[in-house]
């Protein structure tokens, strides 16, 4: 026996928490308030614009039945419980900031679990008297405390609005409990992987395949009762509904999820070693056949590829075969079929779904490629760029094996979702191809502004990401509330043609072609002239 | 005798940090060159100038002949770089990266990287994450040390993390790579590698060349430590110029003594007759501490 008393075992395995917490909020000071601003921004000035957009009950009324009357719609933003200006709000914001929530939370977890071991930052903080649970809870906590001051400016900017506190409180804690189930699955994820990049990959597929679902449920039933509603947890956070019949029972299911996620994910921490996972690294072959920087590229993204095609092609039969239901809109209201037409730009409304969804996928097919560009980014600063560029290798040809990926990866991730479209519609193969190709030269412009920012000015390099949000969030959210044409008309797919359905305009699709080339012109030329590394 | 590269006054500055002050560094074909300095005075630096990484303010930089900036991808096919810090893809095996490098610059000897992989006992079919530090840098070398065609290998704090089989194994291939002609400049805090390996070397300090030469010549330039026991007290050894520290005790001496000026403490102890005698030349840790510690550097100079 040790003349030395061990510790019990148990005690202490929290040791270090609150220093950890310290270092989690201070390394995110910046990150987390502006996802909760923005977010909670977006959710309270709601209530704003439904009122100017449908002052009486009557209009609201109506918007209701027309845009919850097909199964397309209700897909995609989910079943209106109430008509009230809130419940507006709830149904048309709530089910997106949700979604961001989960986005955000995931980010956190990883961040400060996976992240840190992956880099070898863990090691360091674990030899410190640290215990063996402390950095997962104290990454957890820091979900916690964003997602509680989401919930907070959430309630607090639409409690007064709204006039109705238990509504607000309700859409609040939603939308706060929804962050932390997804923070508690990617404090799982986080212990399966080694990778960083995929546990924050596998709880993006949980989030994804939880709003296929809700989509799913919404489309088959008027009021998300639907069994797979029941399976997703976006489908619980919608069945609060809030302003409405305000449940307690979906908000407890999230809110014990979160809680056995968490406690599984420190379950399966305690029983691993630092940096490892449960699942293994395999040996691989002792020669290479990568004989060229293209060839290395490609085998670095093809995973990631593969991965986009498939969510692609998966989608589009979704969206496909939801689109035959569109014809079932009640046409009459003005208003709908403006907003509709703002979004896919067509009288015939199974064109005009198609050309939304089209548009749809382009904007997330923006993602694909400016996180595609931002590979040379990961690359170089971490270092593993150098020996490359140390070999005959240019910085052009080393940039353009991953910008071909980037491009031409674009191409393929759009025309599968197209094939998905077409083949789940049934017909019109070739214009619904034709109109995923028109959204290429958007696609491209935004990778092509990181492209430029990571050329010319590298330690902004990140800021692509923001550009790519801020269009997003304005081609997604800016028909429906109303915002004006100019506003539309900053992100580059305010400029495409709606098809298919309208007439194709060649202008804009060339006119972007050519900038993306020019914005790719001058980050290659920057690349050329600046230090590396 | 030609030089493999020569670098006169070269600037490079980070924003307000000055890396690089008017350094100077000349590497002779075929030498294994020492390039020394402490933590950030800029080794790295002028490495990545020296590989086009980074591009030189001011100064003139020449290697094998060409620019380093503007011909990078004709000159990196004859050099092979092995960073301090090699960070490798996760999901890539040895094997596959040491090959990957081969490939980029003019190939491998097949044979060589088999027998390299033998000496320095890598499993190339191990994933890159779980590499620890040494065998990380072991991709690197043996890549690097069977490079066909290479004529100069930049090696930049290549041992570290390396065990101390592993570190003579690293020797013995510097040393095949100089018989076979190559030129090596070797940036290293290891000073009895240096020692062992370097024909010249060149040690700067805040961006700047402070020396640059032979071992022979540094040594040189610093003191010799003499010990000796006399058949009678010593006689006006201390007054002599260029000593330093004596301590007398009855017949015994012990002193430093400038190297230049050793001839005449060594008369002076012969006329006392030398029972026994130990001189120990200056080490390179010496040369070093001389130059690298900031105050009490200058006060050994002017001392």
């Amino acid at each position: 026996m040790s003349a030395v008393a061990a510790p019990a075992a148990g005690k202490r395995q929290l040791a270090g928490l609150a220093t950890l917490l310290k270092l989690a909020l201070r390394r995110d000071r910046i990150m987390l308030p502006v996802w909760v601003l923005v977010l909670g921004v977006t959710m309270s000035s709601g209530a704003g614009t439904v009122d100017e957009l449908y002052g009486t009950a009557a209009e609201r009324a109506k918007v209701a039945a027309s845009m919850t009357g097909s199964g397309s719609l209700r897909a995609l933003y989910g079943s209106v419980f109430d008509t009230s200006v809130g419940g507006l709000v709830a149904w048309r914001l709530g089910g997106f900031v949700a979604l961001m929530a989960g986005a955000m939370s995931l980010i956190i977890v990883v961040r400060h679990t996976r992240e840190e071991e992956e880099t070898g930052r863990q090691e360091m903080l674990s030899a410190g008297t640290l215990g063996r649970r402390a950095p997962l809870a104290a990454a957890l906590l820091t979900a916690l405390i964003a997602n509680t001051a989401l919930a907070l400016v959430t309630f607090a900017g639409l409690a007064s609005s709204t006039q109705d506190a238990t509504g607000s409180l309700a859409l609040g804690l939603g939308i706060g409990a929804t962050g932390m189930f997804f923070a508690g699955v990617a404090a799982v994820t986080a212990q399966l992987s080694e990778s960083a990049r995929l546990a924050k990959g596998l709880a993006v597929a949980v989030l994804g395949t939880s709003f296929v679902l809700r989509a799913a449920g919404d489309a088959a039933t008027t009021d998300s009762s639907s069994v797979l509603n029941w399976l997703s947890p976006l489908g619980w956070t919608a069945n609060i509904r809030p302003y409405a019949d305000e449940r307690a029972l979906p908000l407890i299911l999230l809110l014990a999820g979160a809680a056995l996620l968490a406690w599984a994910a420190q379950i399966l921490a305690a029983r691993r070693d630092v940096g490892m996972s449960f699942l293994p690294a395999r040996p691989g072959p002792a020669t290479g056949r990568l004989t060229s920087a293209y060839a290395l590229a490609l085998r670095l993204q093809r995973g990631t590829v593969a991965a986009w095609a498939a969510g692609f092609l998966a989608c589009g039969l979704l969206f496909g075969g939801m689109t035959g239901g569109v014809t079932d809109l009640v046409g009459g209201n003005a208003k709908t079929a403006e907003i509709f037409q703002r979004m896919g730009g067509n009288k015939a409304l199974d064109e005009a779904f198609l050309a939304a969804m089209v548009g749809m996928l382009g904007m997330v097919a923006a993602l694909y490629a400016v996180g595609s560009v931002l590979r040379l980014h990961a690359e170089e600063t971490s270092g593993r760029a150098e020996p490359v560029l140390a070999g005959a290798v240019g910085r052009l040809r080393w940039a353009a094996g991953h910008l071909v990926i980037a491009f031409g990866g674009s191409v393929l991730v759009l025309l599968c979702g197209g094939l998905g479209l077409a083949l789940g519609y049934g017909k019109s193969f070739g214009p619904v191809l034709g109109a995923c190709l028109v959204q290429v030269p958007a696609v491209w412009t935004l990778a092509g502004l990181a492209v430029l920012l990571h050329g010319v000015v590298p330690s902004l390099t990140q800021a692509a990401w923001g550009l790519t949000g801020l269009c997003l969030a304005v081609g997604w959210i800016g028909p429906v509330i109303g915002a004006p044409d100019a506003l539309l008309r900053i992100s580059p797919f305010g400029h495409l043609p709606k098809v298919p359905g309208a007439e194709m305009a060649w202008t804009p699709v060339l006119a972007l072609t050519a900038v993306a080339a020019a914005l790719v012109g001058a980050g290659l030329a920057g690349l050329r002239r600046r230090d590396v590394g | 005798m030609t030089n493999a590269l020569s670098v006169a006054g070269l600037h490079k500055s980070f924003g307000r940090t000055h890396a690089l002050d008017g350094l100077d560094l000349d590497v002779r074909s075929g030498e294994v060159h020492g390039f020394l300095g402490p933590n950030g005075s800029g080794k790295s630096t002028t490495i990545r100038v020296l590989l086009g990484l980074l591009r030189a303010d001011s100064g003139a930089v020449q290697l094998l002949g060409g620019d380093p900036w503007r011909d990078a991808v004709a000159l990196h096919r004859r050099i092979a770089y092995v960073p301090g810090d090699v960070t490798l893809w996760r999901n890539l095996s040895g094997g596959e990266v040491i090959d990957l490098y081969g490939k980029l610059r003019g190939g491998l000897d097949p044979a060589r990287r088999a027998e390299l992989i033998e000496r320095f006992e890598l499993d190339p079919t191990k994933k890159g994450r779980t590499y620890s530090k040494g065998n990380r840098q072991k991709v690197a070398l043996v890549a690097a040390f069977a490079a066909r065609d290479v004529d100069l290998l930049i090696l930049d704090e290549p041992t570290s993390g390396l065990d101390p089989l592993m570190e003579s194994v690293f020797q013995r291939c510097v040393e095949e790579a100089r018989d076979a002609g190559r030129t090596v400049l070797l940036s290293s805090h290891i000073l009895s590698e240096v020692e062992t390996l370097c024909d010249r070397v060149s040690i700067i300090r805040q961006g700047r060349t402070v020396e640059t030469g032979s071992l022979a010549d540094l040594r040189h330039l610093t003191r010799t430590s003499i010990s000796a026991e006399l058949a009678s007290a010593p006689n006006g050894v201390a007054t002599l110029p260029g000593v330093h520290d004596v301590d007398v005790q009855g017949n015994r001496v012990r002193l430093q003594v400038d190297t230049d000026k050793l001839d005449a403490v060594l008369s002076a102890l012969t006329s006392s007759g030398v029972r026994s005698l130990t001189s120990t030349p200056p080490t390179l840790e010496e040369l070093f501490l001389r130059h690298y510690s900031d105050e009490t550097g200058e006060e050994a100079l002017v001392r």
